[in-house]
């Protein structure tokens, strides 16, 4: 079982393909979970303090605007973690909480430049191009190591 | 407490199907536990409560119609404040439009699930090509 990296990173479609053939997808959902849920000095926490644009400078220059810091302190640690990655572009739809096309930029950048394989693919808009879709998606992800029980 | 929030989640389940419609889903969900709150909504039915019994409940569901019933989680839980459209001042939830562009693409990768299960092999298309520079001024000088 691998971690998978997905981007769109809150994409349903994805985050449900990966689970669906036996992998754990690395998502935002989880992560804004975790920040949501932990009794913090913010309470109720906030998605995102003044801590972490300061985290996220590990990730994008001080002069980079907080915004993308402190999306990237969240995403960065994901890349981090995961084995594989897909990257679905061409999505109109990374709008609203995915709004930020500078993150985005550079958590494509940073899954295509880590050393582990790299799917990469556009949303279908046909039967054809979704066939093809799940297809690719199904066989990279069957061709990630099934059984990896006890690495993390 | 945050120990004790960790293990409740939050999924969402999406259905997309001809045979399951999301009162089936939701009526399957109220039946299987007591432990779980759930909320539907126009985009799907949010089921909350500790991830065992929320993942045998949407187990339960998805294996209604496996290849069209969809799920992710949610960070947030159903009517949070920072989120619920009620406390602040309607319109769409945040993601909301990534979420419907999405549903509106599940019956193409239903029908994809499905294809793959059976084996069918790919269908060829055909790419998109750019135009030859040269069929370009055919097309020109033919006009003329």
């Amino acid at each position: 079982m691998a971690n998978v990296i997905i981007y769109p990173t809150n994409s349903l479609i994805l985050s449900d393909l990966v689970k669906r053939f036996g992998h754990t997808p690395l998502a935002m959902m989880e992560k804004i979970k975790e920040k949501i849920s932990t009794v913090g000095v913010d309470s109720p926490p906030l998605n995102i303090t003044a801590e972490e644009p300061k985290l996220g400078l590990k990730y994008a220059a001080v002069e980079v605007p907080a915004g993308v810091r402190g999306r990237m302190s969240m995403i960065g640690p994901m890349v981090e973690r995961s084995e594989a990655g897909i990257i679905v572009g061409e999505s109109p739809m990374a709008f609203g909480c995915m709004g930020c096309a500078r993150t985005n930029e550079l958590t494509k950048y940073l899954i295509r430049t880590r050393d582990m394989p790299v799917l990469e693919l556009a949303f279908p808009k046909t039967d054809e191009e979704g066939q093809e879709f799940v297809y690719r998606i199904a066989e990279f992800l069957r061709s990630l190591p099934q059984q990896e029980e006890g690495k993390e | 407490m945050a120990q004790e929030n960790k293990d409740i989640i939050t999924k969402l389940v999406v259905t997309s199907s001809d045979s399951v419609l999301p009162i089936d889903a939701a009526m399957r969900i109220y039946e299987s536990s007591t432990e779980i709150v759930i909320k539907e909504t126009c985009f799907g039915t949010m089921v909350t409560g500790p991830s065992d019994a929320v993942d045998k409940v949407v187990n339960e569901v998805v294996s209604l119609d496996k290849n069209h019933i969809f799920v992710k989680e949610r960070g947030f839980p159903p009517g949070d404040d920072r989120r619920c459209r009620a406390s602040r001042g309607g319109g769409s939830r945040p993601g909301f439009y990534f979420l419907k562009e999405e549903a509106m693409m599940l019956p193409i990768i239903g029908k994809a699930l499905d294809e793959y299960e059976r084996d069918t092999p790919l269908r060829k298309r055909e790419e998109k090509k750019k135009l030859e520079i040269k069929d370009i001024q055919d097309i020109i000088e033919s006009s003329l």
